[in-house]
């Protein structure tokens, strides 16, 4: 129950938000920030539980008969994301209080941030795949209302569509491969799927199960070559960018990832595709960074190359590997989170994000420039910071693999050396060098600007110094989580003088060189800029303007705008769907017998046929409503002949009726005319016959076949019993349908106000021209 | 009879959607007259036809003596008649407001009036 | 069209037309007629004075606007379910009581009267809407 309010309650708060935004004005950031923080709280207490094992599971029927529950569980891995939901939750959420001050749209703001992070700890506390998929297709939802939250840019409108599209087609992938995984595995519980591994990775359906889940991790957590919309998200908040699009949101393709783990987990085409994406994601994001200037830019490029080397160490996938991509996943959020702070706190005193007009803060802005300092360092991975951990431990799971161990080495080292330039290009230069005039001359910006920084700063230090804190209590369950057995590992700062410690080294030399001549570093890489316009991002654009050009072609061609092409398209369409099949199956008995007809049964019928030519052929308006008349009649006088006098008292007064009516419209109307040409009136009139022809032979059919006793004999025996009336009809439309009938007056009113509010519309229209 | 009526119904739904796919709108509002007749001979036909024994009780008895005719698809054309009423009243007065706005009454001059 | 005979025929037929509507309203329960019929005769009285007399008249004869008629149909119709929820019967389950009148014999009387006045008024509504606006133009 706890588990499920812990999730749903951002949704509720969401509701509320507007109001309370009002009502607390500029206090309402640190209001809001509780709501995470006590989830925060709530979740601390699964701790010594997840610690030893235990997995705490809640589940609430939600469409039994489709085994689709709302059932949540508490494990390492669900844990540790939740953790860095809420407890980065909580800073954004004061943060952005800050950052928005004063704007006219902040409870919409926090009405979306509250959704997005209900959202996100659905998807990381899910264990039903389609509730899991429901959350995940909410978090795209909520970060395209969060990117487009500037909705009067287009750029926000262009970037926002383009990170809703890509993420939300990976996830139609990932709906399909999650079904398919569901009918394959026996069960739609994650937690249930686990024991399944053996049948399912033997499954003849695993191959595309793999790459169709894979479509929707891979395009959530922006792997090459689906990484493009990323850097557009940026149009976003600044808080948002720190959360959705650093810490949290394109993480859960990599949860993801680690949650079928055990599951798809441990093949060679598992590994080796998830090795190459990700070590591939995370060379070319590192590399794509150096080329901006633009600091959420370059954090931006950072958090894909990140992003890669999580998929990465997945997808190598040995216990050391999967160590390093969680305390990788710590390190990440820390440090990220506080850098995108700094970099929305900058952008807000200075007014500029570039680098190139940036420095010399550190005088102005101190407190803001020692959480920056910290997280740089960590991200860097200089020693005694838990960046550093991760660094050693992403070497070590790299060199620890059988096949491409060196190739994955030196992609790593390589890609770190540029984080470590870039780590100092957006945590040390903005405040060091002299002071650089800005558009805004800045001021240390207020607590709530700085608070969350020097919070994440110091958390990456203490974890950094004391592992200990973390291993066993949230790494360890992690891990096992992510494995299926349990796990127990140790993590320690220091690892002895080994080849990783020369490997950091190196790393850690070569960046600060490309820090000092980042100039340089920037100028070389952009000589390859013109390749990135051939890019994936160019085939996005291009299948858009292939759709536009293909929609306008079948609405050209299928809405040409000609009602009676419609027609004839539904008919043709009735008369080829119901011929085929009659014709196919065999044994349908078509009975036609004109003999116990009687002659003034003909009578009525030659009466009603004449009527019909009549109105076809009428070239007058005034004889075709003559025509229809005989028609109507006609009809009544049948329903007569059959037992039906309700049904004929009915059609004669309505007859009556429609012949006034078209009487009082008629004469404002055209006269008849002839307009269409001699050759497609044939073609009408053989179509016409046909359909007709067609629904004579259905009515024969059909009163030839009785699949069920008809239920009117229940109604015909009950009626003076049970509702005391002797007109069977009346009993049915007043008391055992009655129902249907109020339906049916509702539809009538509708028709007679629709009537009235088309003519008076016109009588007001008239009034106000004279 | 079966046979006879279905005839029936077949000929006024061939009249109907004939005059519904000409291009001058009034005969598009007298073939839907026609189409909805048929529809209603359809249902009426296709239940099951019975001479002269409308489904009423008599006094001092409790059911209808048999046979009766078929009481359901009598209260759902019932009510179908008078709908038909009501969207005919309707298309009607569509009809005539277009006339009056657009100044023609040929279908195919009327597609571009919304662009 | 003001033509003094049929003026003159209208006013009583209008009147014999009102009575038989109503008595086909009532007896449709056991005998051919009911709401909707009833409705539709009613709904021709009145276009037949509308079209013997005009509009304005036939308006001031009516006592009602058409859309009013409309509401209370729905609302009878609606409503007559409601008292079925009271003894825990699905809505529209109709309830009946007997009542016994000296000299004239047993009668029913039910919720079901209620709905089929509802459906009554909604018809005559509907149709005196669409001819009396379309009249007036």
């Amino acid at each position: 129950m706890g588990i499920l309010a812990a999730v749903l309650s951002g949704f509720v708060v969401a509701v509320i938000a507007p109001w309370l935004t009002r009502w607390l004005g500029d206090r309402i950031g640190w209001v809001i920030a509780i709501l995470p923080l006590s989830i925060t709280a709530y979740l601390f207490t699964f701790i010594p539980a997840v610690a030893d094992g235990e997995v705490r599971q809640y589940s609430l029927q939600w469409i039994p008969v489709l085994d689709v529950s709302l059932s949540f569980q508490v494990d390492g891995l669900g844990l540790i994301f939740a953790l860095l939901i809420s407890g980065i939750g909580t800073l954004i959420m004061f943060y952005g209080g800050a950052y928005l001050q004063g704007h006219h749209q902040l409870g919409r703001f926090y009405v979306y941030i509250l959704m997005f992070m209900a959202s996100m700890l659905g998807v990381v506390l899910a264990d039903n795949l389609i509730t899991f998929f429901v959350f995940f297709e909410l978090t795209s939802i909520t970060s395209y209302l969060l990117i487009g939250f500037d909705h009067n840019s287009e750029a926000s409108r262009y970037s926002a569509r383009q990170a809703l599209l890509v993420t939300a087609i990976g996830g139609q992938f990932l709906l399909v491969g999650l079904i398919l995984l569901a009918i394959v595995g026996g069960g739609w519980e994650f937690s249930a799927l686990v024991d399944q591994a053996d049948v399912i990775q033997d499954h003849s359906l695993y191959l595309p199960i793999m790459i169709l889940i894979l479509g929707g991790a891979f395009t959530k957590s922006a792997q090459i070559p689906f990484h493009f919309w990323l850097p557009g998200a940026m149009a976003a908040p600044t808080p948002v960018s720190a959360y959705l699009h650093s810490a949290t949101m394109v993480k859960a393709g990599v949860y993801l990832l680690a949650r079928v783990n055990p599951t798809l987990g441990g093949t060679e085409a598992w590994q080796y595709t998830l090795t190459t994406f990700g070590a591939a994601t995370m060379l070319v994001g590192a590399y794509l960074a150096i080329q901006r200037t633009d600091l959420k830019q370059l954090l931006a490029y950072t958090t894909v190359s990140t992003l890669g080397l999580l998929t990465m160490l997945i997808g190598i996938g040995t216990e050391i590997a999967l160590k390093a991509a969680m305390v990788s996943l710590v390190v990440h959020s820390l440090y990220k989170g506080a850098l995108f702070l700094v970099a929305g706190t900058i952008d807000h005193e200075t007014g500029t994000r570039d680098i190139r007009i940036l420095g010399g803060l550190r005088k102005l802005m101190p407190i803001t420039a020692v959480g920056a300092g910290i997280a740089a360092l960590s991200m860097a991975g200089i020693p005694p910071l838990f960046g550093f951990i991760g660094k050693e431990l992403v070497y070590e799971a790299a060199l620890d693999m059988d096949t491409w161990a060196v190739a994955l080495a030196f992609i790593a080292v390589v890609s770190n050396v540029l984080m470590v330039a870039i780590a100092g290009i957006t945590g040390i230069h903005p405040f060091t060098g002299p002071e650089r005039e800005t558009p805004k001359h800045a001021h240390e910006a207020p607590v709530a600007f700085w608070l969350g920084p020097l919070i994440l700063g110091a958390l990456g230090l203490v974890i950094g110094i004391l592992p200990g804190l973390v291993d066993a209590r949230i790494i360890s369950p992690a891990i096992s989580a992510i494995t299926g057995e349990p796990v127990e590992v140790t993590i320690y700062l220091w690892h002895g003088l080994n080849v990783m410690l020369a490997m950091s080294a190196i790393t850690v030399a070569l960046g600060v060189v490309a820090y000092v001549f980042r100039e340089q570093v920037r100028n070389l890489s952009n000589l390859t800029w013109e390749l990135g316009r051939v890019g994936s991002e160019a085939a996005y654009d291009g299948a858009l303007v292939l759709l536009d050009i293909v929609a306008r072609g079948q609405t050209r061609i299928i809405q040409n705008g000609y009602l009676r092409f419609y027609f004839l398209t539904i008919l043709v369409v009735l008369v080829v769907a119901a011929v085929y099949p009659l014709a196919t199956y065999g044994d349908i008995e078509i009975a036609g017998d004109l003999n116990d007809i009687r002659f003034y049964e003909w009578g009525v019928a030659i009466i009603v046929l004449l009527g019909a030519y009549m109105a076809v052929r009428a070239q007058s308006r005034l004889a075709a409503v003559a025509a229809l008349g005989t028609v109507g009649y006609g009809v009544a006088t049948i329903y007569i002949l059959y037992g039906a006098p309700d049904l004929a008292m009915t059609q004669i007064l309505v007859e009556t009726l429609t012949v006034i009516l078209f009487v009082l419209v008629l004469y404002r109307l055209p006269q008849f005319a002839t307009l269409s040409r001699p050759s497609s009136r044939a073609r009408d009139a053989v179509v016409a016959v046909t359909a007709g022809a067609l629904m004579t032979v259905l009515v024969l059919i059909v009163s030839n076949v009785q699949f069920e006793p008809p239920i009117s004999e229940f109604h015909a025996e009950e009626a003076y019993p049970l509702a005391h009336g002797r007109n069977v009809v009346n009993v049915i439309l007043v008391d055992f349908r009655a129902v249907d009938t109020l339906g049916e007056i509702i539809v009538l009113a509708v028709a007679g106000i629709g009537v009235y509010a088309l003519l008076r519309l016109r009588l007001w229209e008239d009034r106000t021209e004279q | 009879m079966e046979t006879l009526m279905a005839l029936v119904v077949g000929a006024l739904f061939a009249s109907g959607v004939y005059l519904m796919m000409r291009r001058s709108i009034v005969k598009l509002a007298i073939g839907l007259v026609l189409l909805s007749q048929s529809a209603n001979l359809l249902f009426f036909t296709a239940a099951g036809l019975t001479r002269g024994s409308p489904p009423l009780v008599p006094e001092g008895e409790t059911a209808p003596p048999v046979p009766f005719a078929d009481p359901l698809p009598q209260a759902l054309i019932l009510t179908a008649i008078v709908i038909g009423f009501g969207v005919l009243a309707f298309t009607l007065v569509l009809v005539k407001r277009v006339y009056q706005t657009v100044g023609t009454d040929d279908l195919d001059e009327m597609r571009s009036t919304d662009t | 069209m003001t033509s003094l005979i049929l003026q003159t025929a209208a006013r009583s037929l209008v009147a014999v037309l009102l009575l038989f509507s109503i008595f086909l309203l009532l007896r449709g329960h056991d005998e051919p007629g009911g709401g909707f019929i009833g409705g539709l005769v009613a709904a021709a009285a009145f276009t037949l004075y509308a079209i013997s007399f005009d509009v304005p008249s036939t308006r001031r004869v009516l006592g009602i606007r058409p859309q009013m008629m409309i509401a209370i149909g729905l609302l009878l119709a609606g409503g007559s379910g409601v008292f079925a929820l009271l003894t825990q019967d699905p809505y529209l389950t109709h309830l009946w009581y007997d009542l016994d009148i000296p000299g004239f014999g047993e009668v029913h009387l039910g919720t079901f009267l209620l709905f089929d006045i509802g459906v009554f008024l909604v018809v005559i509504g509907t149709t005196l809407l669409v001819v009396l606006t379309l009249s007036e133009e």
